[in-house]
Order: structure tokens, then C-alpha cells, then sequence
């Protein structure tokens, strides 16, 4: 008998509060599947955004810590450098990431701290209500955007992984989305690529997931994921920004 | 045979720091501290520690979260305006219940004040400083060798009760060079961490959070934390007193003012003046009980201090109006004896109109 499905030993069974249609539980549970494949859950440490993903140590059998608003990626990294041997995540939203944790994020990577950063950017503030978030897209509505985000009003869109992507200090970047099962199982490639980057070549990885929204876009998740394919790779296009595995790409210097 | 070397304060905090047994250090330039995060850059990396220039305040304090909560010593250091963007994650980590050490080499404020001495934050390191209903442990340096002494300590203290211990020093004792005895003995390792996030191998999994959405919980943590503050305030309350016995003015001061005082009782006793003296040494907890004693046959208390009256303020708690007091404030200057002497004077003449 072969087994076709099953939970990953990471995840925990149970129910989680994320909202229909919503991205975040299939991004824990790549997360979980590879953490399992690559047999590393006893030496694996995760920070837990602010944001929708707060409770992600509800769901992820490992050790986590959950940080002030932003700071995780500098939580993780020092973890990093005091537990060489361990294995660190850190899970972040858009305004963690982009907004009040800019800082962090582009200095973590800039120092080419070996941790794996997952970014889900569902565009939007979601456990705050749904206000506008720093990857909000143009005329997007939010709360705070009623009218739509207006460039001149409010600012443009950041683009996270071709603003990483100018420093010399990642060794790996993606972007990837969840809209259908090619699309999950190149994510799930890109998650374990970005713990092998850690494990294997002691350097910094990022992976952003476009991820629906369907409760703040006030969209049924159906709609949320044609959203996705249709308007959002639009602003954020699929690939890869860094990666010093390519055949022929420069090699950066991994962290000593 | 212990070592005498001559070191600044802010180098001999770094180096009581090592000795501890500091295993992680994250620093941010800002003057007057900047020779500790100097001192740290060159030691740390030697002994093959980590040592991280951050990239704010903030990446520092939370860089002493992640270590510790790693199982790790660690610690951080600035002075006044860069102690305020570290208070953050200083409310977390006394959430997380996260052992981890703070110097706060203090220069003039509010605002980027001035880079000369005060003790402008006594408020915001004894009153907790972040949001929230915390405590943390205060630890006041008047010397070098105390810079060495108390850092070092800060580290135990921090372990065993599981809170941020905070060095108040200041622009005088960062900059100054005295002899710093280091001793041959090695510090005590630290405490087993049953609750550090090393990976799950062999165990459930563990996890360092503040956030408790829970019915009544964060009512329950917070009791849990003041309990442990309640252990502290019994066991941990230090302060020297000298004179105090049959002291006519009691003078209360910490770091370079209590050395100043410690001038002026000498100097008031030989013009026939009963001057006595009472420098804490952990301002938070407050040597009340020390205070009391020591007040209780004399005609008035006279604080000391470089702020406007912020210790004042618990000398007050303490003495709870049996006492007058008075109060010597500069802002930002370190007073001389002999105006001490005068205040202290015109206390006692107000005491016998």
C-alpha cells in the first residue's frame, strides 16, 4: 500500500484560526513537510511573526520564540551565531517585514546571516483589519486606503526580493505563490532550497510567498487566487533574484 | 595572584562582562559608552564569542533576545537616547522572562541632551522603562572596579531570577581610569536553562512568547513575575552606608554623587557637621529599610543627585514623611562637596526655625 497523504510528523493536528482561503496554512505546512524531509525538527528554531502568523508556534512542532513587531530576523540571526548547529526560521508578513522591520531585514541579509527568511506578502494588514500594508498594490482598497492606494498619496508598492536582491550579501532569493499545485510544489521547492542555502552553504535565504487574502481583499478564496495570478504577478513577477548556485552566477561570500 | 590593570569604566565594564562569562554582545555606537563596544569588538571575537555592531538599538536589544532565549549570556550597552530605543525590547524580554544585561552609561537629556554626565534615567530604569507592569534590577557603579564588579554580578542576578539586570553608570564612570583588580577566580557558570530554545531533539517543544490572549493568563504571568521581583526586593537590596549611625543630615546618593557625598561627610565632620551617607547600590530593588534605620535619629535627609529629583522621589516612598527632605538636583553636572555642605547646612537651620 503506498501512502499518498499524510500530516507531517512538524505539524501539529489541530485546528487553526486562519480564515478561509487564507495562504498562511499552506505555507506552514511546506514549511513542516521539509522540515521533516530533511530530518531536522530536533535542531530547528522559528520566530513567530506580529501579525496573522503569531500563533504559528501553535502549529509548527519545533522550538520558537515569538519577538517584538518586526525584529526577527535579527532574533533568529543572533540565535544563529550562539547555536551554529541549529537550524533557524524566521516567518514574517508584509508589515513586519516591509514596514516596521525594514531595518532588520535588510541588514540581516546584508551581513549574509546563514537564516532562512519566509515572507508572505498577502498585501494587506490582515490581523490588524485589514489595513494597507507596504505591498499594497496600486488603487488596492484597504482600510486605511478607502479610496485605493494612490502613489502620489500614499507611496508605491515595495518590491522585497529586488530590493534584497541589490546586495552583495544574500545567497538566495524567490519568489513563489500558492494559486495552484505546480505553483505549491515550486514552492515547496524553493522552501527547501532555502534551507539547504542555510544547512549546506551557511548563507542567507529568503522565500516570499504571494499568498491570498481572501477576508481583507473581501474576496472569495477562489477569486483571492485568480487575484494572485492575474493582478498580483503582475507587480510582483515569479523567479529568482539571487541564487549563487546558478550555473554561472557570481559567488558571494558566505559568513565565516 | 589577581591583576591590577588601569582601564576606563566603559572598559572595565566590557571586560567584567567577559570574565562573567558574556557570550553574545550587540552594540550601537553612541558616545559616551563607545570604549565598551570598542573594548567588545577586540575581546569577543579572541575568545571566539560573538560580537555584532547592530544596526539601531533596536536590532541590539533584540539580538540579547534571541541569544538568551538561545540559552546564551548576552548583552547590550549604550547611554541615555539609545537606552530609550532599546526599552522595546527590554519590555519583551521581561515578558519572555529573558535573563540579559544592560549598560546604560547615562549622558544629558531629554532629547540628545548633551554627552556630559547625568542621571537623567533613573526613572525609566527603575520604573520598569517599556510599557507594561515589569520590574528590572538596577545596578548603580560608583568606580572602575565597580564598573567590573556590578557588570560581572549583572550577569548572575539576570540568570538566577530570569530578568534584565541594567548597569547604571554614567559619562564620569564610562570615561574615567582607575585601577581595576580582575580576579583570578573564575565566576560561577551559569544555571541550567530548561526553558533555552536549542532545538527539540529528545523533548517537546519549547517556546519563548509574550503574547497571552488566554482568559486570565496574563493576569496569572504577571503575578508570577512580581513574585520573583518580591524574591529580588528581599534578597538582592545592596547599598554601603557610611556614618549613618548617629548621622544629624543623612545624605542619599548613588554613582559619582555618592562619591562626591562620601567627600563632603568627611569634610563636614572635621567642621563639627554629622553628616552620614547612604549610596545604594541597587536602586531598583531600593534599600528602604537601610534608609529608614539611618533616618530615624536624624534632623533631615538630604538627596543628591544629577537629575531633579528622580531618586528623590523614592527616598520619599521610603521614609514616607517622617523625615524632611531636601534636594540637591543638577541636571547635568556632578555638584561639589562644598555644595553639599550648604545644603546640608541650611537643612539643619530650617530645622531649628
Amino acid at each position: 500500500m503506498k501512502t499518498l497523504y499524510e500530516r507531517p510528523d512538524t505539524l501539529r493536528r489541530c485546528l487553526t484560526h486562519y480564515c478561509a482561503g487564507c495562504g498562511h496554512g499552506i505555507v506552514h505546512r511546506l514549511i513542516a513537510e521539509v522540515v521533516d524531509e530533511l530530518g531536522i525538527r530536533g535542531r530547528t528554531v522559528g520566530a513567530a511573526p506580529v501579525g496573522c502568523a503569531v500563533l504559528a508556534h501553535q502549529y509548527l512542532k519545533v522550538d520558537m520564540c515569538e519577538p517584538a513587531h518586526g525584529r526577527t530576523p535579527e532574533v533568529v540571526a543572533a540565535i544563529k551565531r550562539v547555536r551554529p548547529e541549529c537550524v533557524v526560521f524566521s516567518y514574517q508578513g508584509d508589515g513586519d517585514l516591509a514596514a516596521i522591520g525594514t531595518a532588520e531585514t535588510i541588514h540581516v541579509a546584508n551581513r549574509g546571516e546563514p537564516v532562512t527568511v519566509f515572507f508572505v506578502n498577502n498585501a494587506v494588514y490582515g490581523m490588524t483589519g485589514g489595513q494597507m500594508a507596504p505591498t499594497t498594490m496600486l488603487t488596492q482598497r484597504t482600510t486605511t486606503t478607502p479610496t485605493g492606494r494612490d502613489a502620489g498619496y500614499h507611496g508605491h508598492p515595495i518590491r522585497v526580493c529586488e530590493l534584497l536582491a541589490t546586495l552583495d550579501g544574500p545567497a538566495y532569493i524567490e519568489r513563489v505563490t500558492l494559486t495552484n499545485p505546480d505553483r505549491v510544489r515550486q514552492a515547496r521547492r524553493a522552501v527547501r532550497k532555502g534551507f539547504l542555502t542555510q544547512i549546506e552553504r551557511n548563507g542567507y535565504s529568503l522565500v516570499e510567498f504571494l499568498s491570498p487574502c481572501p477576508t481583507y481583499w473581501r474576496m472569495a478564496p477562489i477569486e483571492a487566487m485568480r487575484f494572485i495570478e492575474d493582478e498580483m504577478t503582475k507587480v510582483y513577477p515569479l523567479g529568482v533574484f539571487r541564487d549563487w548556485e546558478a550555473p554561472g552566477a557570481a559567488k558571494g561570500k558566505t559568513r565565516k | 595572584m589577581a591583576q591590577k590593570v588601569l582601564m576606563a569604566g566603559n572598559e572595565a565594564a566590557g571586560e567584567g562582562a567577559v570574565q562573567a562569562g558574556c557570550d553574545a554582545y550587540f552594540g550601537y555606537p553612541i558616545t559616551p559608552q563607545n570604549e565598551l563596544t570598542a573594548h567588545m569588538a577586540r575581546r569577543m571575537p579572541e575568545l571566539g564569542r560573538v560580537f555584532i555592531q547592530a544596526e539601531s538599538e533596536l536590532a541590539a536589544i533584540n539580538m540579547v533576545y534571541g541569544a538568551s532565549a538561545a540559552g546564551k549570556r548576552a548583552m547590550t550597552s549604550s547611554s541615555s537616547p539609545g537606552i530609550s530605543l532599546k526599552q522595546e525590547g527590554i519590555s519583551y524580554i521581561a515578558a519572555s522572562r529573558l535573563p540579559a544585561v544592560v549598560v546604560n552609561v547615562q549622558r544629558g537629556g531629554p532629547g540628545l541632551g548633551n554627552i556630559g554626565p547625568s542621571q537623567g534615567d533613573y526613572w525609566q530604569a527603575t520604573r520598569g522603562g517599556g510599557h507594561g507592569d515589569y520590574r528590572s534590577i538596577v545596578l548603580a557603579p560608583a568606580s572602575a572596579q565597580e564598573m567590573f564588579d556590578l557588570t560581572a554580578r549583572a550577569f548572575e542576578l539576570a540568570d538566577r531570577y530570569r530578568m534584565c539586570a541594567i548597569v547604571l553608570a554614567d559619562a564620569y564612570l564610562g570615561q574615567m581610569m582607575e585601577p581595576v583588580v580582575i580576579p583570578d577566580e573564575p565566576f560561577p557558570a551559569p544555571p541550567p536553562k530548561p526553558w533555552a530554545l536549542t532545538g527539540c531533539e529528545g523533548r517537546p517543544p519549547r517556546l519563548v512568547r509574550s503574547l497571552l490572549l488566554g482568559e486570565g493568563e496574563l493576569e496569572r504571568h504577571t503575578y508570577a513575575l512580581f513574585d520573583t521581583y518580591r524574591q529580588v526586593e528581599r534578597e538582592e537590596t545592596r547599598w554601603e552606608a557610611m556614618a549613618a549611625e548617629d548621622a544629624d543630615v543623612v545624605l542619599v546618593a548613588y554613582g559619582m554623587c555618592a562619591r562626591i557625598c562620601r567627600e563632603a561627610v568627611a569634610l563636614g565632620r572635621r567642621q563639627g557637621m554629622r553628616l552620614g551617607l547612604i549610596r545604594p547600590i541597587t536602586l531598583w530593588p531600593f534599600p528602604n529599610q537601610a534608609l529608614t534605620v539611618a533616618a530615624a535619629g536624624a534632623r533631615g535627609v538630604l538627596v543628591v543627585e544629577m537629575s531633579m529629583g528622580q531618586m528623590a522621589q523614592d527616598v520619599r516612598l521610603a521614609l514616607e514623611g517622617r523625615r524632611p527632605i531636601a534636594l540637591l538636583g543638577r541636571p547635568a553636572f556632578l555638584p561639589e562637596a562644598q555644595e553639599v555642605l550648604e545644603c546640608a547646612a541650611a537643612l539643619l537651620e530650617a530645622r531649628k526655625q
